[in-house]
């Protein structure tokens, strides 16, 4: 039983310590949501080209940029599980997919949103969104090539290597769009991001952040699910106090 | 068309609330509901398993695992 | 002939590298002859795909010149998705699969010849088939052989970043789906510089440009994908 707790010691210690996190990122989540919400309808002063609509930014911009990030992420944790084998960065690549996905997702409604007010238009062939919804893609690939493989060692490890060509080709995908775009001049409206007031770049960070936090606790969450599932054969999740109760 | 335009453009404040705002937090709630839906069944699952076991030790003694 | 797996080994063993790939390939060519139906279904795939834009988005001439590169490419890319599935699945399932991943030689080179005949046998096709459909949407000569050039240069590309979704879906349900699933967002690069080739020419700038990044992803397709192709089917196979 000793060796078996030592081979399994990784994912024992971070069941216990991703336990005791999660509250901390969701409280700490929840509070910079409400403070830079705040800074952001009510200190930061509306847009002189795009009124109220800009507002949308605290929520686009975020959600943007944590949904490229955690494909990074993703892809990293999916390499350290291929060259070094170890099962728990495996099971932090396969919890961080959805909410990436789904994070992809809110930046393309949210930039849809965006969009109609400003460009006229709910979809716009912009070099970003279309980047974005190339991005989804990637994700949704990885989600559906991990649950379509019932081995979950081939599953973390196709996957894994699926992620890391996707991250390899996210740039030249990123420039091949922008080539595109560029080409065919479909919309040139650039926003004024330089002359952004600084309460709303304030707004701004504090929302980054609150999203960040939220990702780190579903995701924790989420892989602490998987360490249940994948481990239910080892004596320490059978002595764990809420699996006894 | 032109009337969500219309109404877009007198309320923008609501616009982006609504659409925005709302969508994302609901999301977020669901993916949050998805996450203790799956820590729950998961967490049966092992206590299931659990019992399975204990009474398969019951019955035969010295069963392994 | 190389045909049955057992042969392909003792054959392989005093054979160099650049002589294994074509035994590789002439061994997948020839079991692709003798099913011919396959290699005429994805040609067929293609030119209805192609023939039945016309019939959507009807019969102006203008708009079917200003589509007919774009219609060509994304035509090509789907009948190359089609043709994926086969790449390794017979390989797979008669044991010869794991009878090269045995063998002392480089996967990666096996992969590669496979790759190739796979190309030769659903690419180069399409390839030469376009000219024609190109004619019936009335593309100018001068695109029509920028669209081949391009098309050239990038279906290698698609066999060969299909051969990665291919290793990774082997013998897995509803694999054919997935594996476009998997494969056509990482395709995109290679359909905009194809199509933009053409549009700069029937704009009367140069192609070279798009042309010579399409060359620049065969390059690193060459180098990159028969390796990462060989650990997939390492990963599948294990």
């Amino acid at each position: 039983m000793a060796i078996n707790w030592f081979k399994y010691s990784a994912p024992t210690t971070f069941y216990g310590l991703a336990g005791k996190l999660i509250p901390w990122f969701a409280f700490s989540s929840a509070i910079l949501f409400v403070v830079g919400l705040y800074i952001g309808f009510a200190v930061a002063p509306a847009d002189y080209q795009q009124g109220e609509f800009y507002r949308i930014i605290f929520i686009h911009v975020p959600s943007s940029i944590l949904s490229m990030f955690l494909y990074l992420v993703m892809a990293g944790y999916a390499a350290l599980g291929l060259i070094f084998n170890t099962r728990l960065s495996a099971m932090m690549a396969t919890a961080i997919a959805p909410t990436g996905a789904l994070f992809a997702f809110i930046s393309l409604w949210t930039g849809a949103l965006w969009g109609k007010p400003m460009w006229g238009a709910w979809w716009v062939w912009d070099a970003r969104l279309t980047s974005e919804l190339i991005l989804l893609f990637l994700y949704l690939g990885f989600i559906a090539l991990h649950a379509s493989i019932d081995d979950p060692r081939r599953a973390d490890r196709a996957s894994a290597l699926l992620a890391i060509v996707g991250s390899v080709n996210v740039p030249i995908i990123y420039f091949s769009v922008q080539w595109w775009n560029t080409l065919h001049q479909g919309s040139t409206i650039k926003f004024s991001g330089t002359s952004m007031h600084v309460a709303m770049q304030q707004a701004m960070f504090i929302t980054l952040a609150a999203c960040w936090l939220y990702a780190i606790a579903v995701v924790l969450a989420r892989v602490r699910s998987i360490i249940l599932e994948r481990e239910r054969n080892t004596t320490w999740i059978t002595e764990l106090p809420e699996v006894r109760s | 068309m032109s009337g969500l335009d219309i109404w877009m453009r007198e309320n923008p404040l609501a616009y982006v609330w609504l659409g925005s705002y709302a969508v994302a937090f609901f999301i977020f709630t669901i993916e949050i509901a998805m996450v203790r839906h799956k820590r729950k069944i998961t967490l049966q699952q092992v206590r299931l398993m659990r019992e399975a076991e204990d009474e398969a030790r019951d019955d035969k003694f010295g069963g392994n695992d | 002939m190389m045909v049955n797996g057992h042969d392909g080994q003792t054959g392989m063993k005093k054979t160099t590298l650049l002589g294994l790939l074509a035994l590789v390939i002439r061994r997948d060519l020839v079991l692709a002859m003798r099913r011919r139906a396959d290699v005429l279904t994805t040609l067929i795939f293609f030119v209805m795909v192609v023939s039945l834009f016309p019939l959507g988005v009807g019969p102006e001439m203008d708009m079917l010149r200003k589509m007919a590169a774009g219609v060509l490419w994304v035509a090509a890319l789907l009948s190359s998705m089609l043709s994926l599935g086969r790449l390794f699945s017979a390989d797979y399932l008669d044991g010869t699969l794991e009878q090269m991943m045995l063998a002392p030689q480089s996967l990666s080179m096996l992969v590669l010849g496979k790759m190739t005949a796979h190309w030769m046998v659903s690419g180069l096709p399409l390839v030469l088939m376009a000219p024609v459909l190109g004619l019936q949407f009335d593309m100018p000569v001068q695109a029509l052989g920028v669209l081949i050039i391009g098309l050239l240069l990038g279906t290698p590309v698609l066999s060969m970043v299909g051969a990665i979704g291919a290793a990774l879906t082997l013998g897995l349900r509803g694999g054919g789906v997935l594996l476009s699933l998997l494969v056509l967002p990482l395709c995109i690069p290679v359909l905009i510089f194809g199509t933009g080739a053409v549009e700069a020419v029937s704009t009367g700038l140069s192609a070279a440009s798009h042309l010579s990044l399409l060359g620049a992803l065969l390059v690193l397709a060459l180098v990159f994908t028969p390796w990462v192709t060989a650990q997939a089917l390492r990963i599948s196979m294990e």
